[in-house]
């Protein structure tokens, strides 16, 4: 047993950090400000990341982080997704907008990475794919989604109105959930891929919003939107038992992915508070809690919960590696680093005062930004809900 | 304070407690059991022992068994255990599950580990695993993931009897970790003399904010030796040990252990009932001028007093998991059995997010807690990750336990249940210095 990164992922580290240090920091505060203005230093970025994935089966994006291999050997394994929660951290220390909207590197991918054939994932390789599942009356209860997909000869007819969609309107295709059938419940949604400019896509708005601004919220709409049949990501059977579960297994990949998210985030407002506040601390790690100041206390109970969550995201994140279960364990690392990433920007803007209230520090910023990591990929509530259920064995009918 | 009439009143009370008037009123049981307490609680010399410590074997260098390969070879994450540690926690859970916890109600009201239980504990063979194998004893290895494990499976089963039971290997991984071999060599062996040897970690004192740099405890070096002058709390076995190691604020130098044996003069022992870990029966030390050897002195000056700290706090952290593992499977079962408004309990979300809760934050205490026992096992600094993981644990022990009572309403209250007597046992947690060692 061991809980120390390898060398391998502390050299990525080491690179993400750079990145984060010299490219997202420093354009931090100038795409929180310009709302919905496309970050064009991104381009450079994306193509550095692109570059750090070519050379290694282990890339840091989201797309890495669905690649499941089993090694024969029975040896355990560090890699595409331990790697990609480790990169992700660091770009979130820099900025968690800009990483949002990272070319090439949406949930989108992910989902594509996950679920579809090796068709696809050639036709796809190389694209930015964005996500489209919330509708205006559908959030968290994704079952019940009213886009319908008809079967038209070739084709599939996409019909209804997506939300929500980070990226929606700058990545090159967008990977809707969609129902072949309403009265086939859960098991008739499928994901399909729409690439940009398909007739009967139309960006219907872009969202203002609390925090991370520089990332793009869409909402798009689907007015007889036609796609060849091969862009049905994955099969195309209605398969009763186990349907929406391969839908969802998408998920068991990116919450650990929006787990780091929060880890990263957290940590440039603990490191920035740390830095404003060096005077007033002594922190030898050995006197007693209830005898150091109050701040102190504040800072180290802030410490061992972040400290908590980054080791749960890996724990997730190793086992995907390692083709264990962890469907539970990825919950839990949500539900953990989400609201201890809350907590603790929050509670660093309340400890540095007014210098923390004020836009002449980012410490301001990620107290806004940090709130959407406690509501997508599954809310708090929905992560207790799949933890609860789980550990009382439960259904979803019984446990509601 | 000075006495108002109720308290004068209280006084004439007390005075007739010797009048027949208390047989009338049922008095007399509570009265003397009071009585009985003031007696128990008072010091008293613990000059029984009549074992020697003798060299069985004189070892020239101190045994250093050095940490398991599975460790030291290993340089990716990984949180499986070695084959090795997967069989000790097998049989440590049965024996949690099969003997222990059915013992644990009746330990924690006679304030006693039962002597079958004893006698089975030391039938596992743990202090062999402790002695190097120098000094007669199986421990090829030293692995505190082990006995983090070990740990943790026992408190499944009961905290105050894994405290009772982990006491003396402490004393034991300590002497192996730290001991001088003149020191290794007098009292390892005595931990697999027949009778086996109660020791136990003296570090607490009897203070409001202790803080283990700043002990009141003190030793002087005189002449060849030492004096200690102080008094400890905390102490599990206290009564009944033959060894301590004793932790004293070294004139110039700052705070060290001491080797101290039950019958040197000068050192009284009395009972402490304390909130919980009843079977552990906790206790104080009291050091009158006692005259120490120069040889008392734990280790040579590579001793880390932190170190030695940091091993008992992340035991106390391991102990906190297995409790917490008993209070998440516990309120499972009972939430999923008990029914109100027509149907489980657990079929509420206040209830169930709360046991989702119990299993997050035991996740996140035990993440914690093995990556500060993974790092002092490969002999990195761990410091900072065992402060942390005792944060965690000190504050997420204590939610768990009072949640477990919650979970289970009145019930939960009554000793129907063990979760009254887990809430006792976690508030330890966080207060806990000394007592263990991993």
């Amino acid at each position: 047993m061991l809980l120390e990164l390898p060398k391998k992922l502390q050299n990525l580290q080491g690179m993400a950090y750079q990145v984060a240090n010299e490219m997202l920091r420093p354009i931090s505060r100038k795409y929180d400000l310009a709302e919905h203005e496309y970050p064009k230093e991104l381009d450079m970025v994306a193509s550095i990341l692109d570059g750090m994935n070519a050379g290694d089966d282990d890339g840091v994006g989201a797309g890495e982080a669905s690649k499941k291999k089993k090694r024969t050997d029975g040896s355990i394994s560090n890699g595409s997704n331990m790697a990609a929660v480790v990169g992700i951290q660091e770009f979130c220390w820099g900025d968690t907008g800009l990483l949002l909207t990272l070319p090439r590197q949406g949930l989108g991918n992910a989902a594509i990475a996950a679920v579809a054939n090796p068709e696809q994932l050639k036709r796809f390789k190389g694209k930015w794919a964005a996500m489209a599942i919330t509708e205006p009356n559908t959030g968290s209860d994704s079952a019940s989604i009213r886009t319908t997909a008809k079967k038209d000869g070739d084709h599939y007819v996409l019909n209804g109105e997506k939300i929500f969609i980070t990226s929606g309107a700058r990545a090159d295709v967008i990977v809707v959930w969609a129902t072949l059938d309403k009265d086939l419940g859960r098991s008739a949604i499928k994901s399909f891929a729409v690439e940009r400019g398909t007739p009967g896509m139309e960006l219907i708005r872009l969202e203002h919003k609390l925090g991370i601004k520089a990332s793009d919220t869409a909402a798009v709409m689907f007015t007889d939107c036609r796609i060849h049949k091969d862009n049905l990501l994955g099969n195309e059977e209605i398969n009763v038992e186990k349907g929406f579960a391969g839908v969802m297994e998408t998920f068991d990949n990116t919450r650990p992915l929006v787990a780091a998210m929060a880890v990263g985030l957290a940590k440039a407002s603990l490191d920035q508070t740390r830095h404003l506040l060096k005077n007033s601390l002594k922190q030898d790690y050995s006197t007693p809690i209830t005898n150091v100041s109050a701040v102190e206390a504040e800072l180290y109970r802030m410490e061992a919960d972040w400290e908590a969550s980054r080791l749960l995201t890996l724990k997730a994140a190793w086992m995907a590696d390692n083709a264990m279960p962890n469907s539970k364990e990825a919950s839990i690392a949500k539900a953990k680093a989400g609201r201890v990433c809350n907590q603790i920007t929050l509670k660093c803007v309340e400890l540095c005062a007014s210098v923390g209230y004020s836009e002449n520090e980012l410490l301001e910023k990620w107290a806004r930004d940090s709130k959407i990591l406690d509501i997508f990929e599954g809310t708090q509530q929905i992560q207790q809900l799949i933890v609860a259920r789980r550990l009382l064995g439960k259904s979803s009918s019984e446990l509601k | 304070m000075s006495r108002d009439p109720i308290g004068i009143a209280l006084a004439a009370l007390n005075s007739i407690a010797s009048s027949p008037v208390i047989d009338k009123l049922g008095l007399r049981e509570t009265i003397e059991k009071t009585i009985y307490q003031g007696t128990k609680t008072g010091f008293k010399a613990l000059g029984a022992t009549s074992r020697q410590f003798k060299n069985v074997t004189n070892l020239v260098t101190p045994a250093r068994p050095s940490a398991p390969v599975s460790t030291t070879s290993k340089n990716l994450f990984d949180l499986n255990l070695s084959e090795e540690q997967q069989l000790m926690q097998d049989s440590i859970q049965r024996f949690a599950k099969d003997l222990i916890r059915p013992a644990a109600l009746d330990a924690d009201k006679n304030a006693k580990v039962p002597q079958d239980i004893s006698t089975q504990a030391s039938e596992l063979g743990l202090s062999y695993f402790a002695v190097p194998e120098e000094l007669g004893g199986a421990g090829t290895e030293r692995s505190p993931v082990t006995s983090m494990v070990v740990a943790e499976e026992l408190a499944y089963g009961d905290m105050g009897i894994a405290v009772a039971t982990l006491a003396p290997i402490g004393v034991a991984n300590a002497l192996t970790h730290w001991g001088t071999a003149s020191q290794q060599s007098k009292y390892l062996p005595a931990f697999l003399e027949e009778s086996p040897l109660l020791a136990s970690i003296a570090v607490a004192e009897s203070e409001p904010l202790f803080d283990a740099n700043l002990l009141k405890t003190t030793a002087k070096s005189v002449g060849n030796g030492f004096i200690l002058q102080g008094e400890k709390s905390l102490v599990p076995l206290a009564e009944s040990c033959e060894l301590f190691l004793i932790a004293a604020n070294l004139e110039n130098k700052g705070p060290r252990i001491f080797i101290v044996e039950s019958n040197t003069e000068g050192l009284t022992v009395a009972a402490d009932p304390s909130m919980g870990l009843k079977a552990a029966q906790l206790g104080k030390i009291n050091l009158n001028n006692v005259k120490l050897e120069s040889d008392s002195l734990l280790g040579e000056s590579d001793f880390d007093y932190q170190a030695f700290i940091n091993f008992s706090r992340l035991g106390w952290c391991s102990l906190a998991l297995g409790t917490a593992k008993a209070i998440l499977d516990y309120t499972i079962t009972y939430c999923n059995e008990r029914e109100a408004f027509g149907e489980p309990i657990s079929h509420r979300q206040s209830v169930a997010f709360m046991v989702a809760n119990i299993g997050i934050e035991l996740d996140s205490m035990k993440v914690l807690t093995q990556r500060a026992v993974t790092r002092a096992e490969k002999g990195l600094d761990f410091t900072q990750e065992a402060y942390l993981a005792h944060v965690l644990c000190g504050d997420k022990a204590m939610e768990i336990g009072t949640n477990g009572v919650q979970l289970l309403g009145g019930h939960g209250f009554t000793k129907e249940h063990p979760v009254e007597r887990w809430y006792r046992d976690m508030r330890s947690i966080a207060i806990c210095e000394g007592g263990i060692h991993l």
